[in-house]
């Protein structure tokens, strides 16, 4: 897949301890300090599929794995996960799973509309596999059951870490895709249910206003650039590095008084 | 006192009203029943296939969170749930071949082997509260009405979960004289009223449906009391279909057991949430003065 020259410029210059890992069951040693993607990459994978953020968010690097003499099935993200010695291990970026189709204009928010959507929530029979395999650690049994409580308010804050990775799915024996269900539900609290938070209608009333535009064209202007070939467009690189730096964010250390410089779309009376 | 309290499913949707006029009686019983924080469906069936652990995956798994919580006895107000997780439990500490395989499978979760308690309101009433109790906390008896108690199947089959050990089950009548009723036996009162047959066999559903109707008429019912959203299903909810189909067939009432308690203890009638009810219901309520009319 790769030609020698690139694999020695990959290669760590710090000699490293190397570990065994067998992906789709070939086996290749690797850098016992990588993730598994970077191992992935390592060994002569080129994502096109099944990578995105890179950050432990978008959900897209699902991986299954197992240890010898362990029957347990283990999970991780790809992005995240470090790799360990005799780990067999395989992607499932992508799991067939039906989203159903629903009008937003004529749902109200109420169960109902989540079960005739998804009326297959009644086939849970409990056995939690899709606990065990979540990579976030979030209930999913649980939020499947207040679903089927008509309890959405719950169902939304115990799914909301939820990165749509698509495992459960891929291990329920009463053929749901949960995080679908889920997320239908996370919509109707959010739209139709949750008190309307005054911060979000400032905030969008700023992006409508065109408050951001002059920011976004000074990004848009730096034009595509092609991740594989960086030399190619380096300046432009470095400008959006350079914009991305010194963005501004709420550091950790801030306390409740902290206000952005753009004081743009802060609410009146909250001040 | 304070109860532990699995809700189920139904009641948290459909059957709101035979949730909410059970915790507002309760109240005035100074009980304070205690929710489960954790819960899934108690799996609805108890299902009757020897080898069929996996549909037992779900009760025992609630009477585990039940157990973890400390909140035994565990009590329903659901015949269904009732039937399913006092089964479930059984099963947990009789068998040990199938309670090993059910924890092996759940090893996630500490093993059971049936340390909770399973009660159901009737039972509750009966041995932890006392007749008494309830009658002294009756400020509105059921004076004069003629209430037909009816069990279903669920509440005392089999013999070893049944609510009532006595031949003759009294335990549903004695609540009903408790409020100040009066209780019409009838020989229908523990036919199955058709339960989940009227998805795939509405036929036979509605002919047990009726002969229960007509049962409880014939012995001179003025109202049908359930404990039960199944049984609330197939005798109250689809009574205007039945009656729009066959000929002959007379209305009668149905209510849940607790909202008769709630009004007898005086709860504020909106907390038995009667819209929840067929129309007949609230209707003969009004008429017999128990509720204001709206
Ligand atoms: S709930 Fe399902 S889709 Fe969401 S993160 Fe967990 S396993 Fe992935
Ligand atoms: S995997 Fe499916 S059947 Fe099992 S608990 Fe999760 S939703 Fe229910
Ligand atoms: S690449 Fe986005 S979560 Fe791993």
């Amino acid at each position: 897949m790769c030609d020698t020259a690139t694999i020695e410029k990959k290669v760590p210059e710090v000699a490293e301890e190397l570990v065994p890992i067998y992906i789709m069951g070939k086996k290749y040693e690797v850098p016992a300090s990588l993730t598994i993607m970077k191992a992935m990459e390592y060994a002569g994978y080129q994502y096109i599929r099944g990578a995105g953020c890179r950050g432990g968010i978008c959900g897209a690097c699902a991986t299954v794995y197992r240890k010898p003499g362990d029957y347990h099935i283990r999970v991780g993200l790809a992005c995240q996960t470090v790799v360990e010695a005799d780990m067999y291990l395989t992607q499932i970026p992508f799991f067939p799973a039906n989203r159903a189709v629903y009008k937003w204009e004529d749902v109200r928010g109420e169960a109902e509309e989540v079960f005739a959507a998804y009326p297959e929530l009644f086939r849970c029979l409990a056995c939690n596999a899709c606990t065990k395999v979540c990579p976030m650690d979030i209930p999913v049994m649980d939020y499947v059951a207040a679903i089927k409580q008509g309890n959405l308010e719950k169902a939304a804050e115990l799914s909301f870490d939820c990165i749509q990775c698509g495992l459960c799915a891929t291990r329920c024996m009463a053929e749901m895709a949960q995080y679908h269900i889920a997320q239908m539900v996370r919509r109707l609290v959010g739209a139709k249910i949750a008190v309307p938070s005054p911060h979000v209608d400032k905030q969008v009333a700023a992006i409508k206003s065109g408050h951001y535009d002059e920011a976004l064209k000074e990004v848009m202007a730096l034009g595509t650039m092609d991740p594989f070939n960086q030399d190619a467009n380096k300046e432009n690189i470095d400008k959006l590095k350079e914009l991305y730096n010194k963005r501004q964010g709420e550091s950790h250390a801030t306390d409740e008084s902290w206000e952005p410089d753009d004081k743009y779309a802060l609410l009146e009376d909250a001040r | 006192m304070k109860i532990g309290y699995y809700p189920g499913c139904t009641l948290k949707t459909k059957a709101k009203n035979l949730e909410i006029s059970t915790i507002e009686a309760m109240k005035k019983l100074d009980v304070e029943m205690v929710e489960l924080d954790r819960w899934n469906c108690c799996g609805a069936v108890y299902s009757l296939a020897d080898d069929d652990l996996v549909h037992l995956l779900a009760p025992v798994r609630d009477l585990i969170r039940a157990r973890d919580a400390g909140l035994t006895p565990l009590m329903t107000l659901c015949s269904m749930c009732y039937n399913t997780l006092a089964r479930a439990n059984l099963l947990m500490r009789n068998d040990e071949v199938k309670r090993e395989a059910i924890n092996n499978f759940m090893e996630e979760e500490e093993n059971y082997q049936g340390e909770v308690e399973v009660v159901h309101l009737l039972n509750f009433l009966r041995d932890s509260i006392g007749w008494d109790k309830v009658k002294a906390a009756v400020e509105n008896p059921l004076d004069g009405i003629k209430l037909a108690p009816y069990y279903g199947c669920t509440l005392t089959r089999p013999l070893d979960v049944s609510v009532d050990h006595n031949t003759y089950h009294n335990v549903f009548g004695d609540m009903m004289k408790a409020l100040g009723g009066e209780v019409v036996d009838f020989q229908e009162a523990e036919t199955c009223c058709g339960s989940y047959q009227v998805i795939s066999n509405p036929d036979a559903a509605e002919k047990t449906t009726v002969r229960i109707i007509e049962s409880a008429l014939k012995a001179g019912a003025d109202a049908l009391v359930l404990s039960c959203p199944l049984c609330d299903y197939n005798l109250g909810k689809k009574q205007a279909d039945l009656m729009a189909s066959r000929e002959g067939i007379q209305p009668l009432p149905v209510v849940y057991m607790s909202q008769l308690m709630a009004l007898a203890f005086g709860v504020p009638a909106e907390m038995a949430h009667f819209e929840l009810n067929p129309p007949l219901t609230r209707e003969f309520l009004e008429a017999r003065g128990l509720l204001a009319r709206v």
